[in-house]
């Protein structure tokens, strides 16, 4: 019986873990460097910005980033509108030498809402294009529905808003983006905060979870790589191996036959 | 002439997006767009820019 790790298919890739793990805001590069490789995670993901000539911070990140041998999954963060996340996408591209694009388009600075009407716009136009999108949405199901309509084959609810470390606010919408769209891989992006949201997210039957601050801004983002490595493990497991009916009322689990004092009243 | 280049004025006497790069020595990942569209690398030689035109140069950096 195999009991943890097995394979899995997201996109083109055969892959062990069901975490992908994000490259911001660690204390520092070497200990980004620790977390990813203690997380175990086999997908990491990056993003671009604009360099200076002489500013060299941008390339040592990226011998990092290459020396821990994982799939790199590039994102338009901070594009407001499709023409630009298309742009950004195509420059990513180029520089990572990868087809695949965590795609973002921010509607709303406050909650970083995708816009859900130029997101759906520049998926279709990047697909066409030959990417493998991965769209950060909402948990709508009618916007995770029009993504797959346009080829999406990978959706990426969101739990809560980026960063707020809230966890799944809505299982319900969850539930149901789960149990409607059963042919497309769903990763829960955003907004898991601690081993918990991650275990609960694989429980419902989500095949990932993408997380970034959760790690990152933890006081040892060393060791919490390694709760969130055990708990997408165990959540995995517990949807596998199926979990019991919920009843409204109490069951005893011990045998009432033969307890001892007990006399027919 | 004068370019915005990541936003900023810049005096260049470079005539296409291949010399531009030269005269900037920009060196290791980095990637292109010329008024908003991108311009793949093989396509440098043969892009000519011109006044105020708005040049992004970007490089990998972390993300979530």
């Amino acid at each position: 019986m195999t009991t943890h790790n097995q394979a899995w298919s997201l996109a083109d890739r055969l892959l062990q873990s069901r975490l992908l793990i994000g490259s911001a805001l660690y204390p520092s590069p070497d200990i980004m460097r620790q977390a990813i490789q203690a997380s175990g995670s086999q997908v990491v993901t990056v993003s671009i910005r604009r360099q200076n000539p002489g500013d060299k911070s941008g390339q040592a990140f990226w011998k990092i980033i290459q020396s821990l041998g994982c799939h790199i999954l590039p994102n338009t963060a901070g594009c407001r509108n499709a023409k630009e996340a298309i742009t950004t996408a195509q420059m990513a591209r180029e520089i990572f030498g990868t087809n695949w694009i965590k795609l973002e388009v921010i509607g709303d600075d406050y909650t970083l809402q995708p816009d859900p009407f130029d997101l759906v716009k520049a998926a279709q136009a990047l697909i066409e294009d030959g990417f493998e999108v991965f769209p950060y949405a909402s948990d709508d199901l009618v916007l995770c529905q029009r993504l797959v309509d346009v080829g999406c084959r990978i959706v990426m609810p969101w739990a809560s808003p980026i960063g707020s470390g809230k966890g799944i606010m809505n299982p319900y919408n969850m539930e149901l983006i789960r149990k409607r769209l059963d042919k497309t891989t769903l990763i829960v992006d955003a907004g898991i905060g601690k081993p918990s949201h991650a275990a609960q997210a694989l429980e419902m039957g989500f095949d990932g979870v993408l997380l970034n601050s959760a790690v990152a801004l933890a006081d040892d983002p060393v060791k919490m790589a390694i709760a969130f490595k055990y708990a997408i493990d165990a959540g995995r497991l517990g949807f596998e191996a199926g979990t019991m009916p919920q009843r409204e009322l109490a069951s005893a689990s011990t045998p009432t036959l033969g307890t001892p004092f007990w006399h027919q009243g | 002439m004068i370019l915005l280049i990541n936003d900023k004025p810049n005096e260049t006497n470079a005539a296409n997006l291949a010399g531009l790069v030269a005269e900037l020595n920009i060196e290791g990942a980095f990637a292109l767009a010329l008024n908003e569209n991108f311009i793949p690398k093989n396509q440098y030689a043969e892009t000519p820019i011109t006044e105020n035109d708005r040049i992004e140069i970007v490089a990998p950096m972390q993300g979530g």
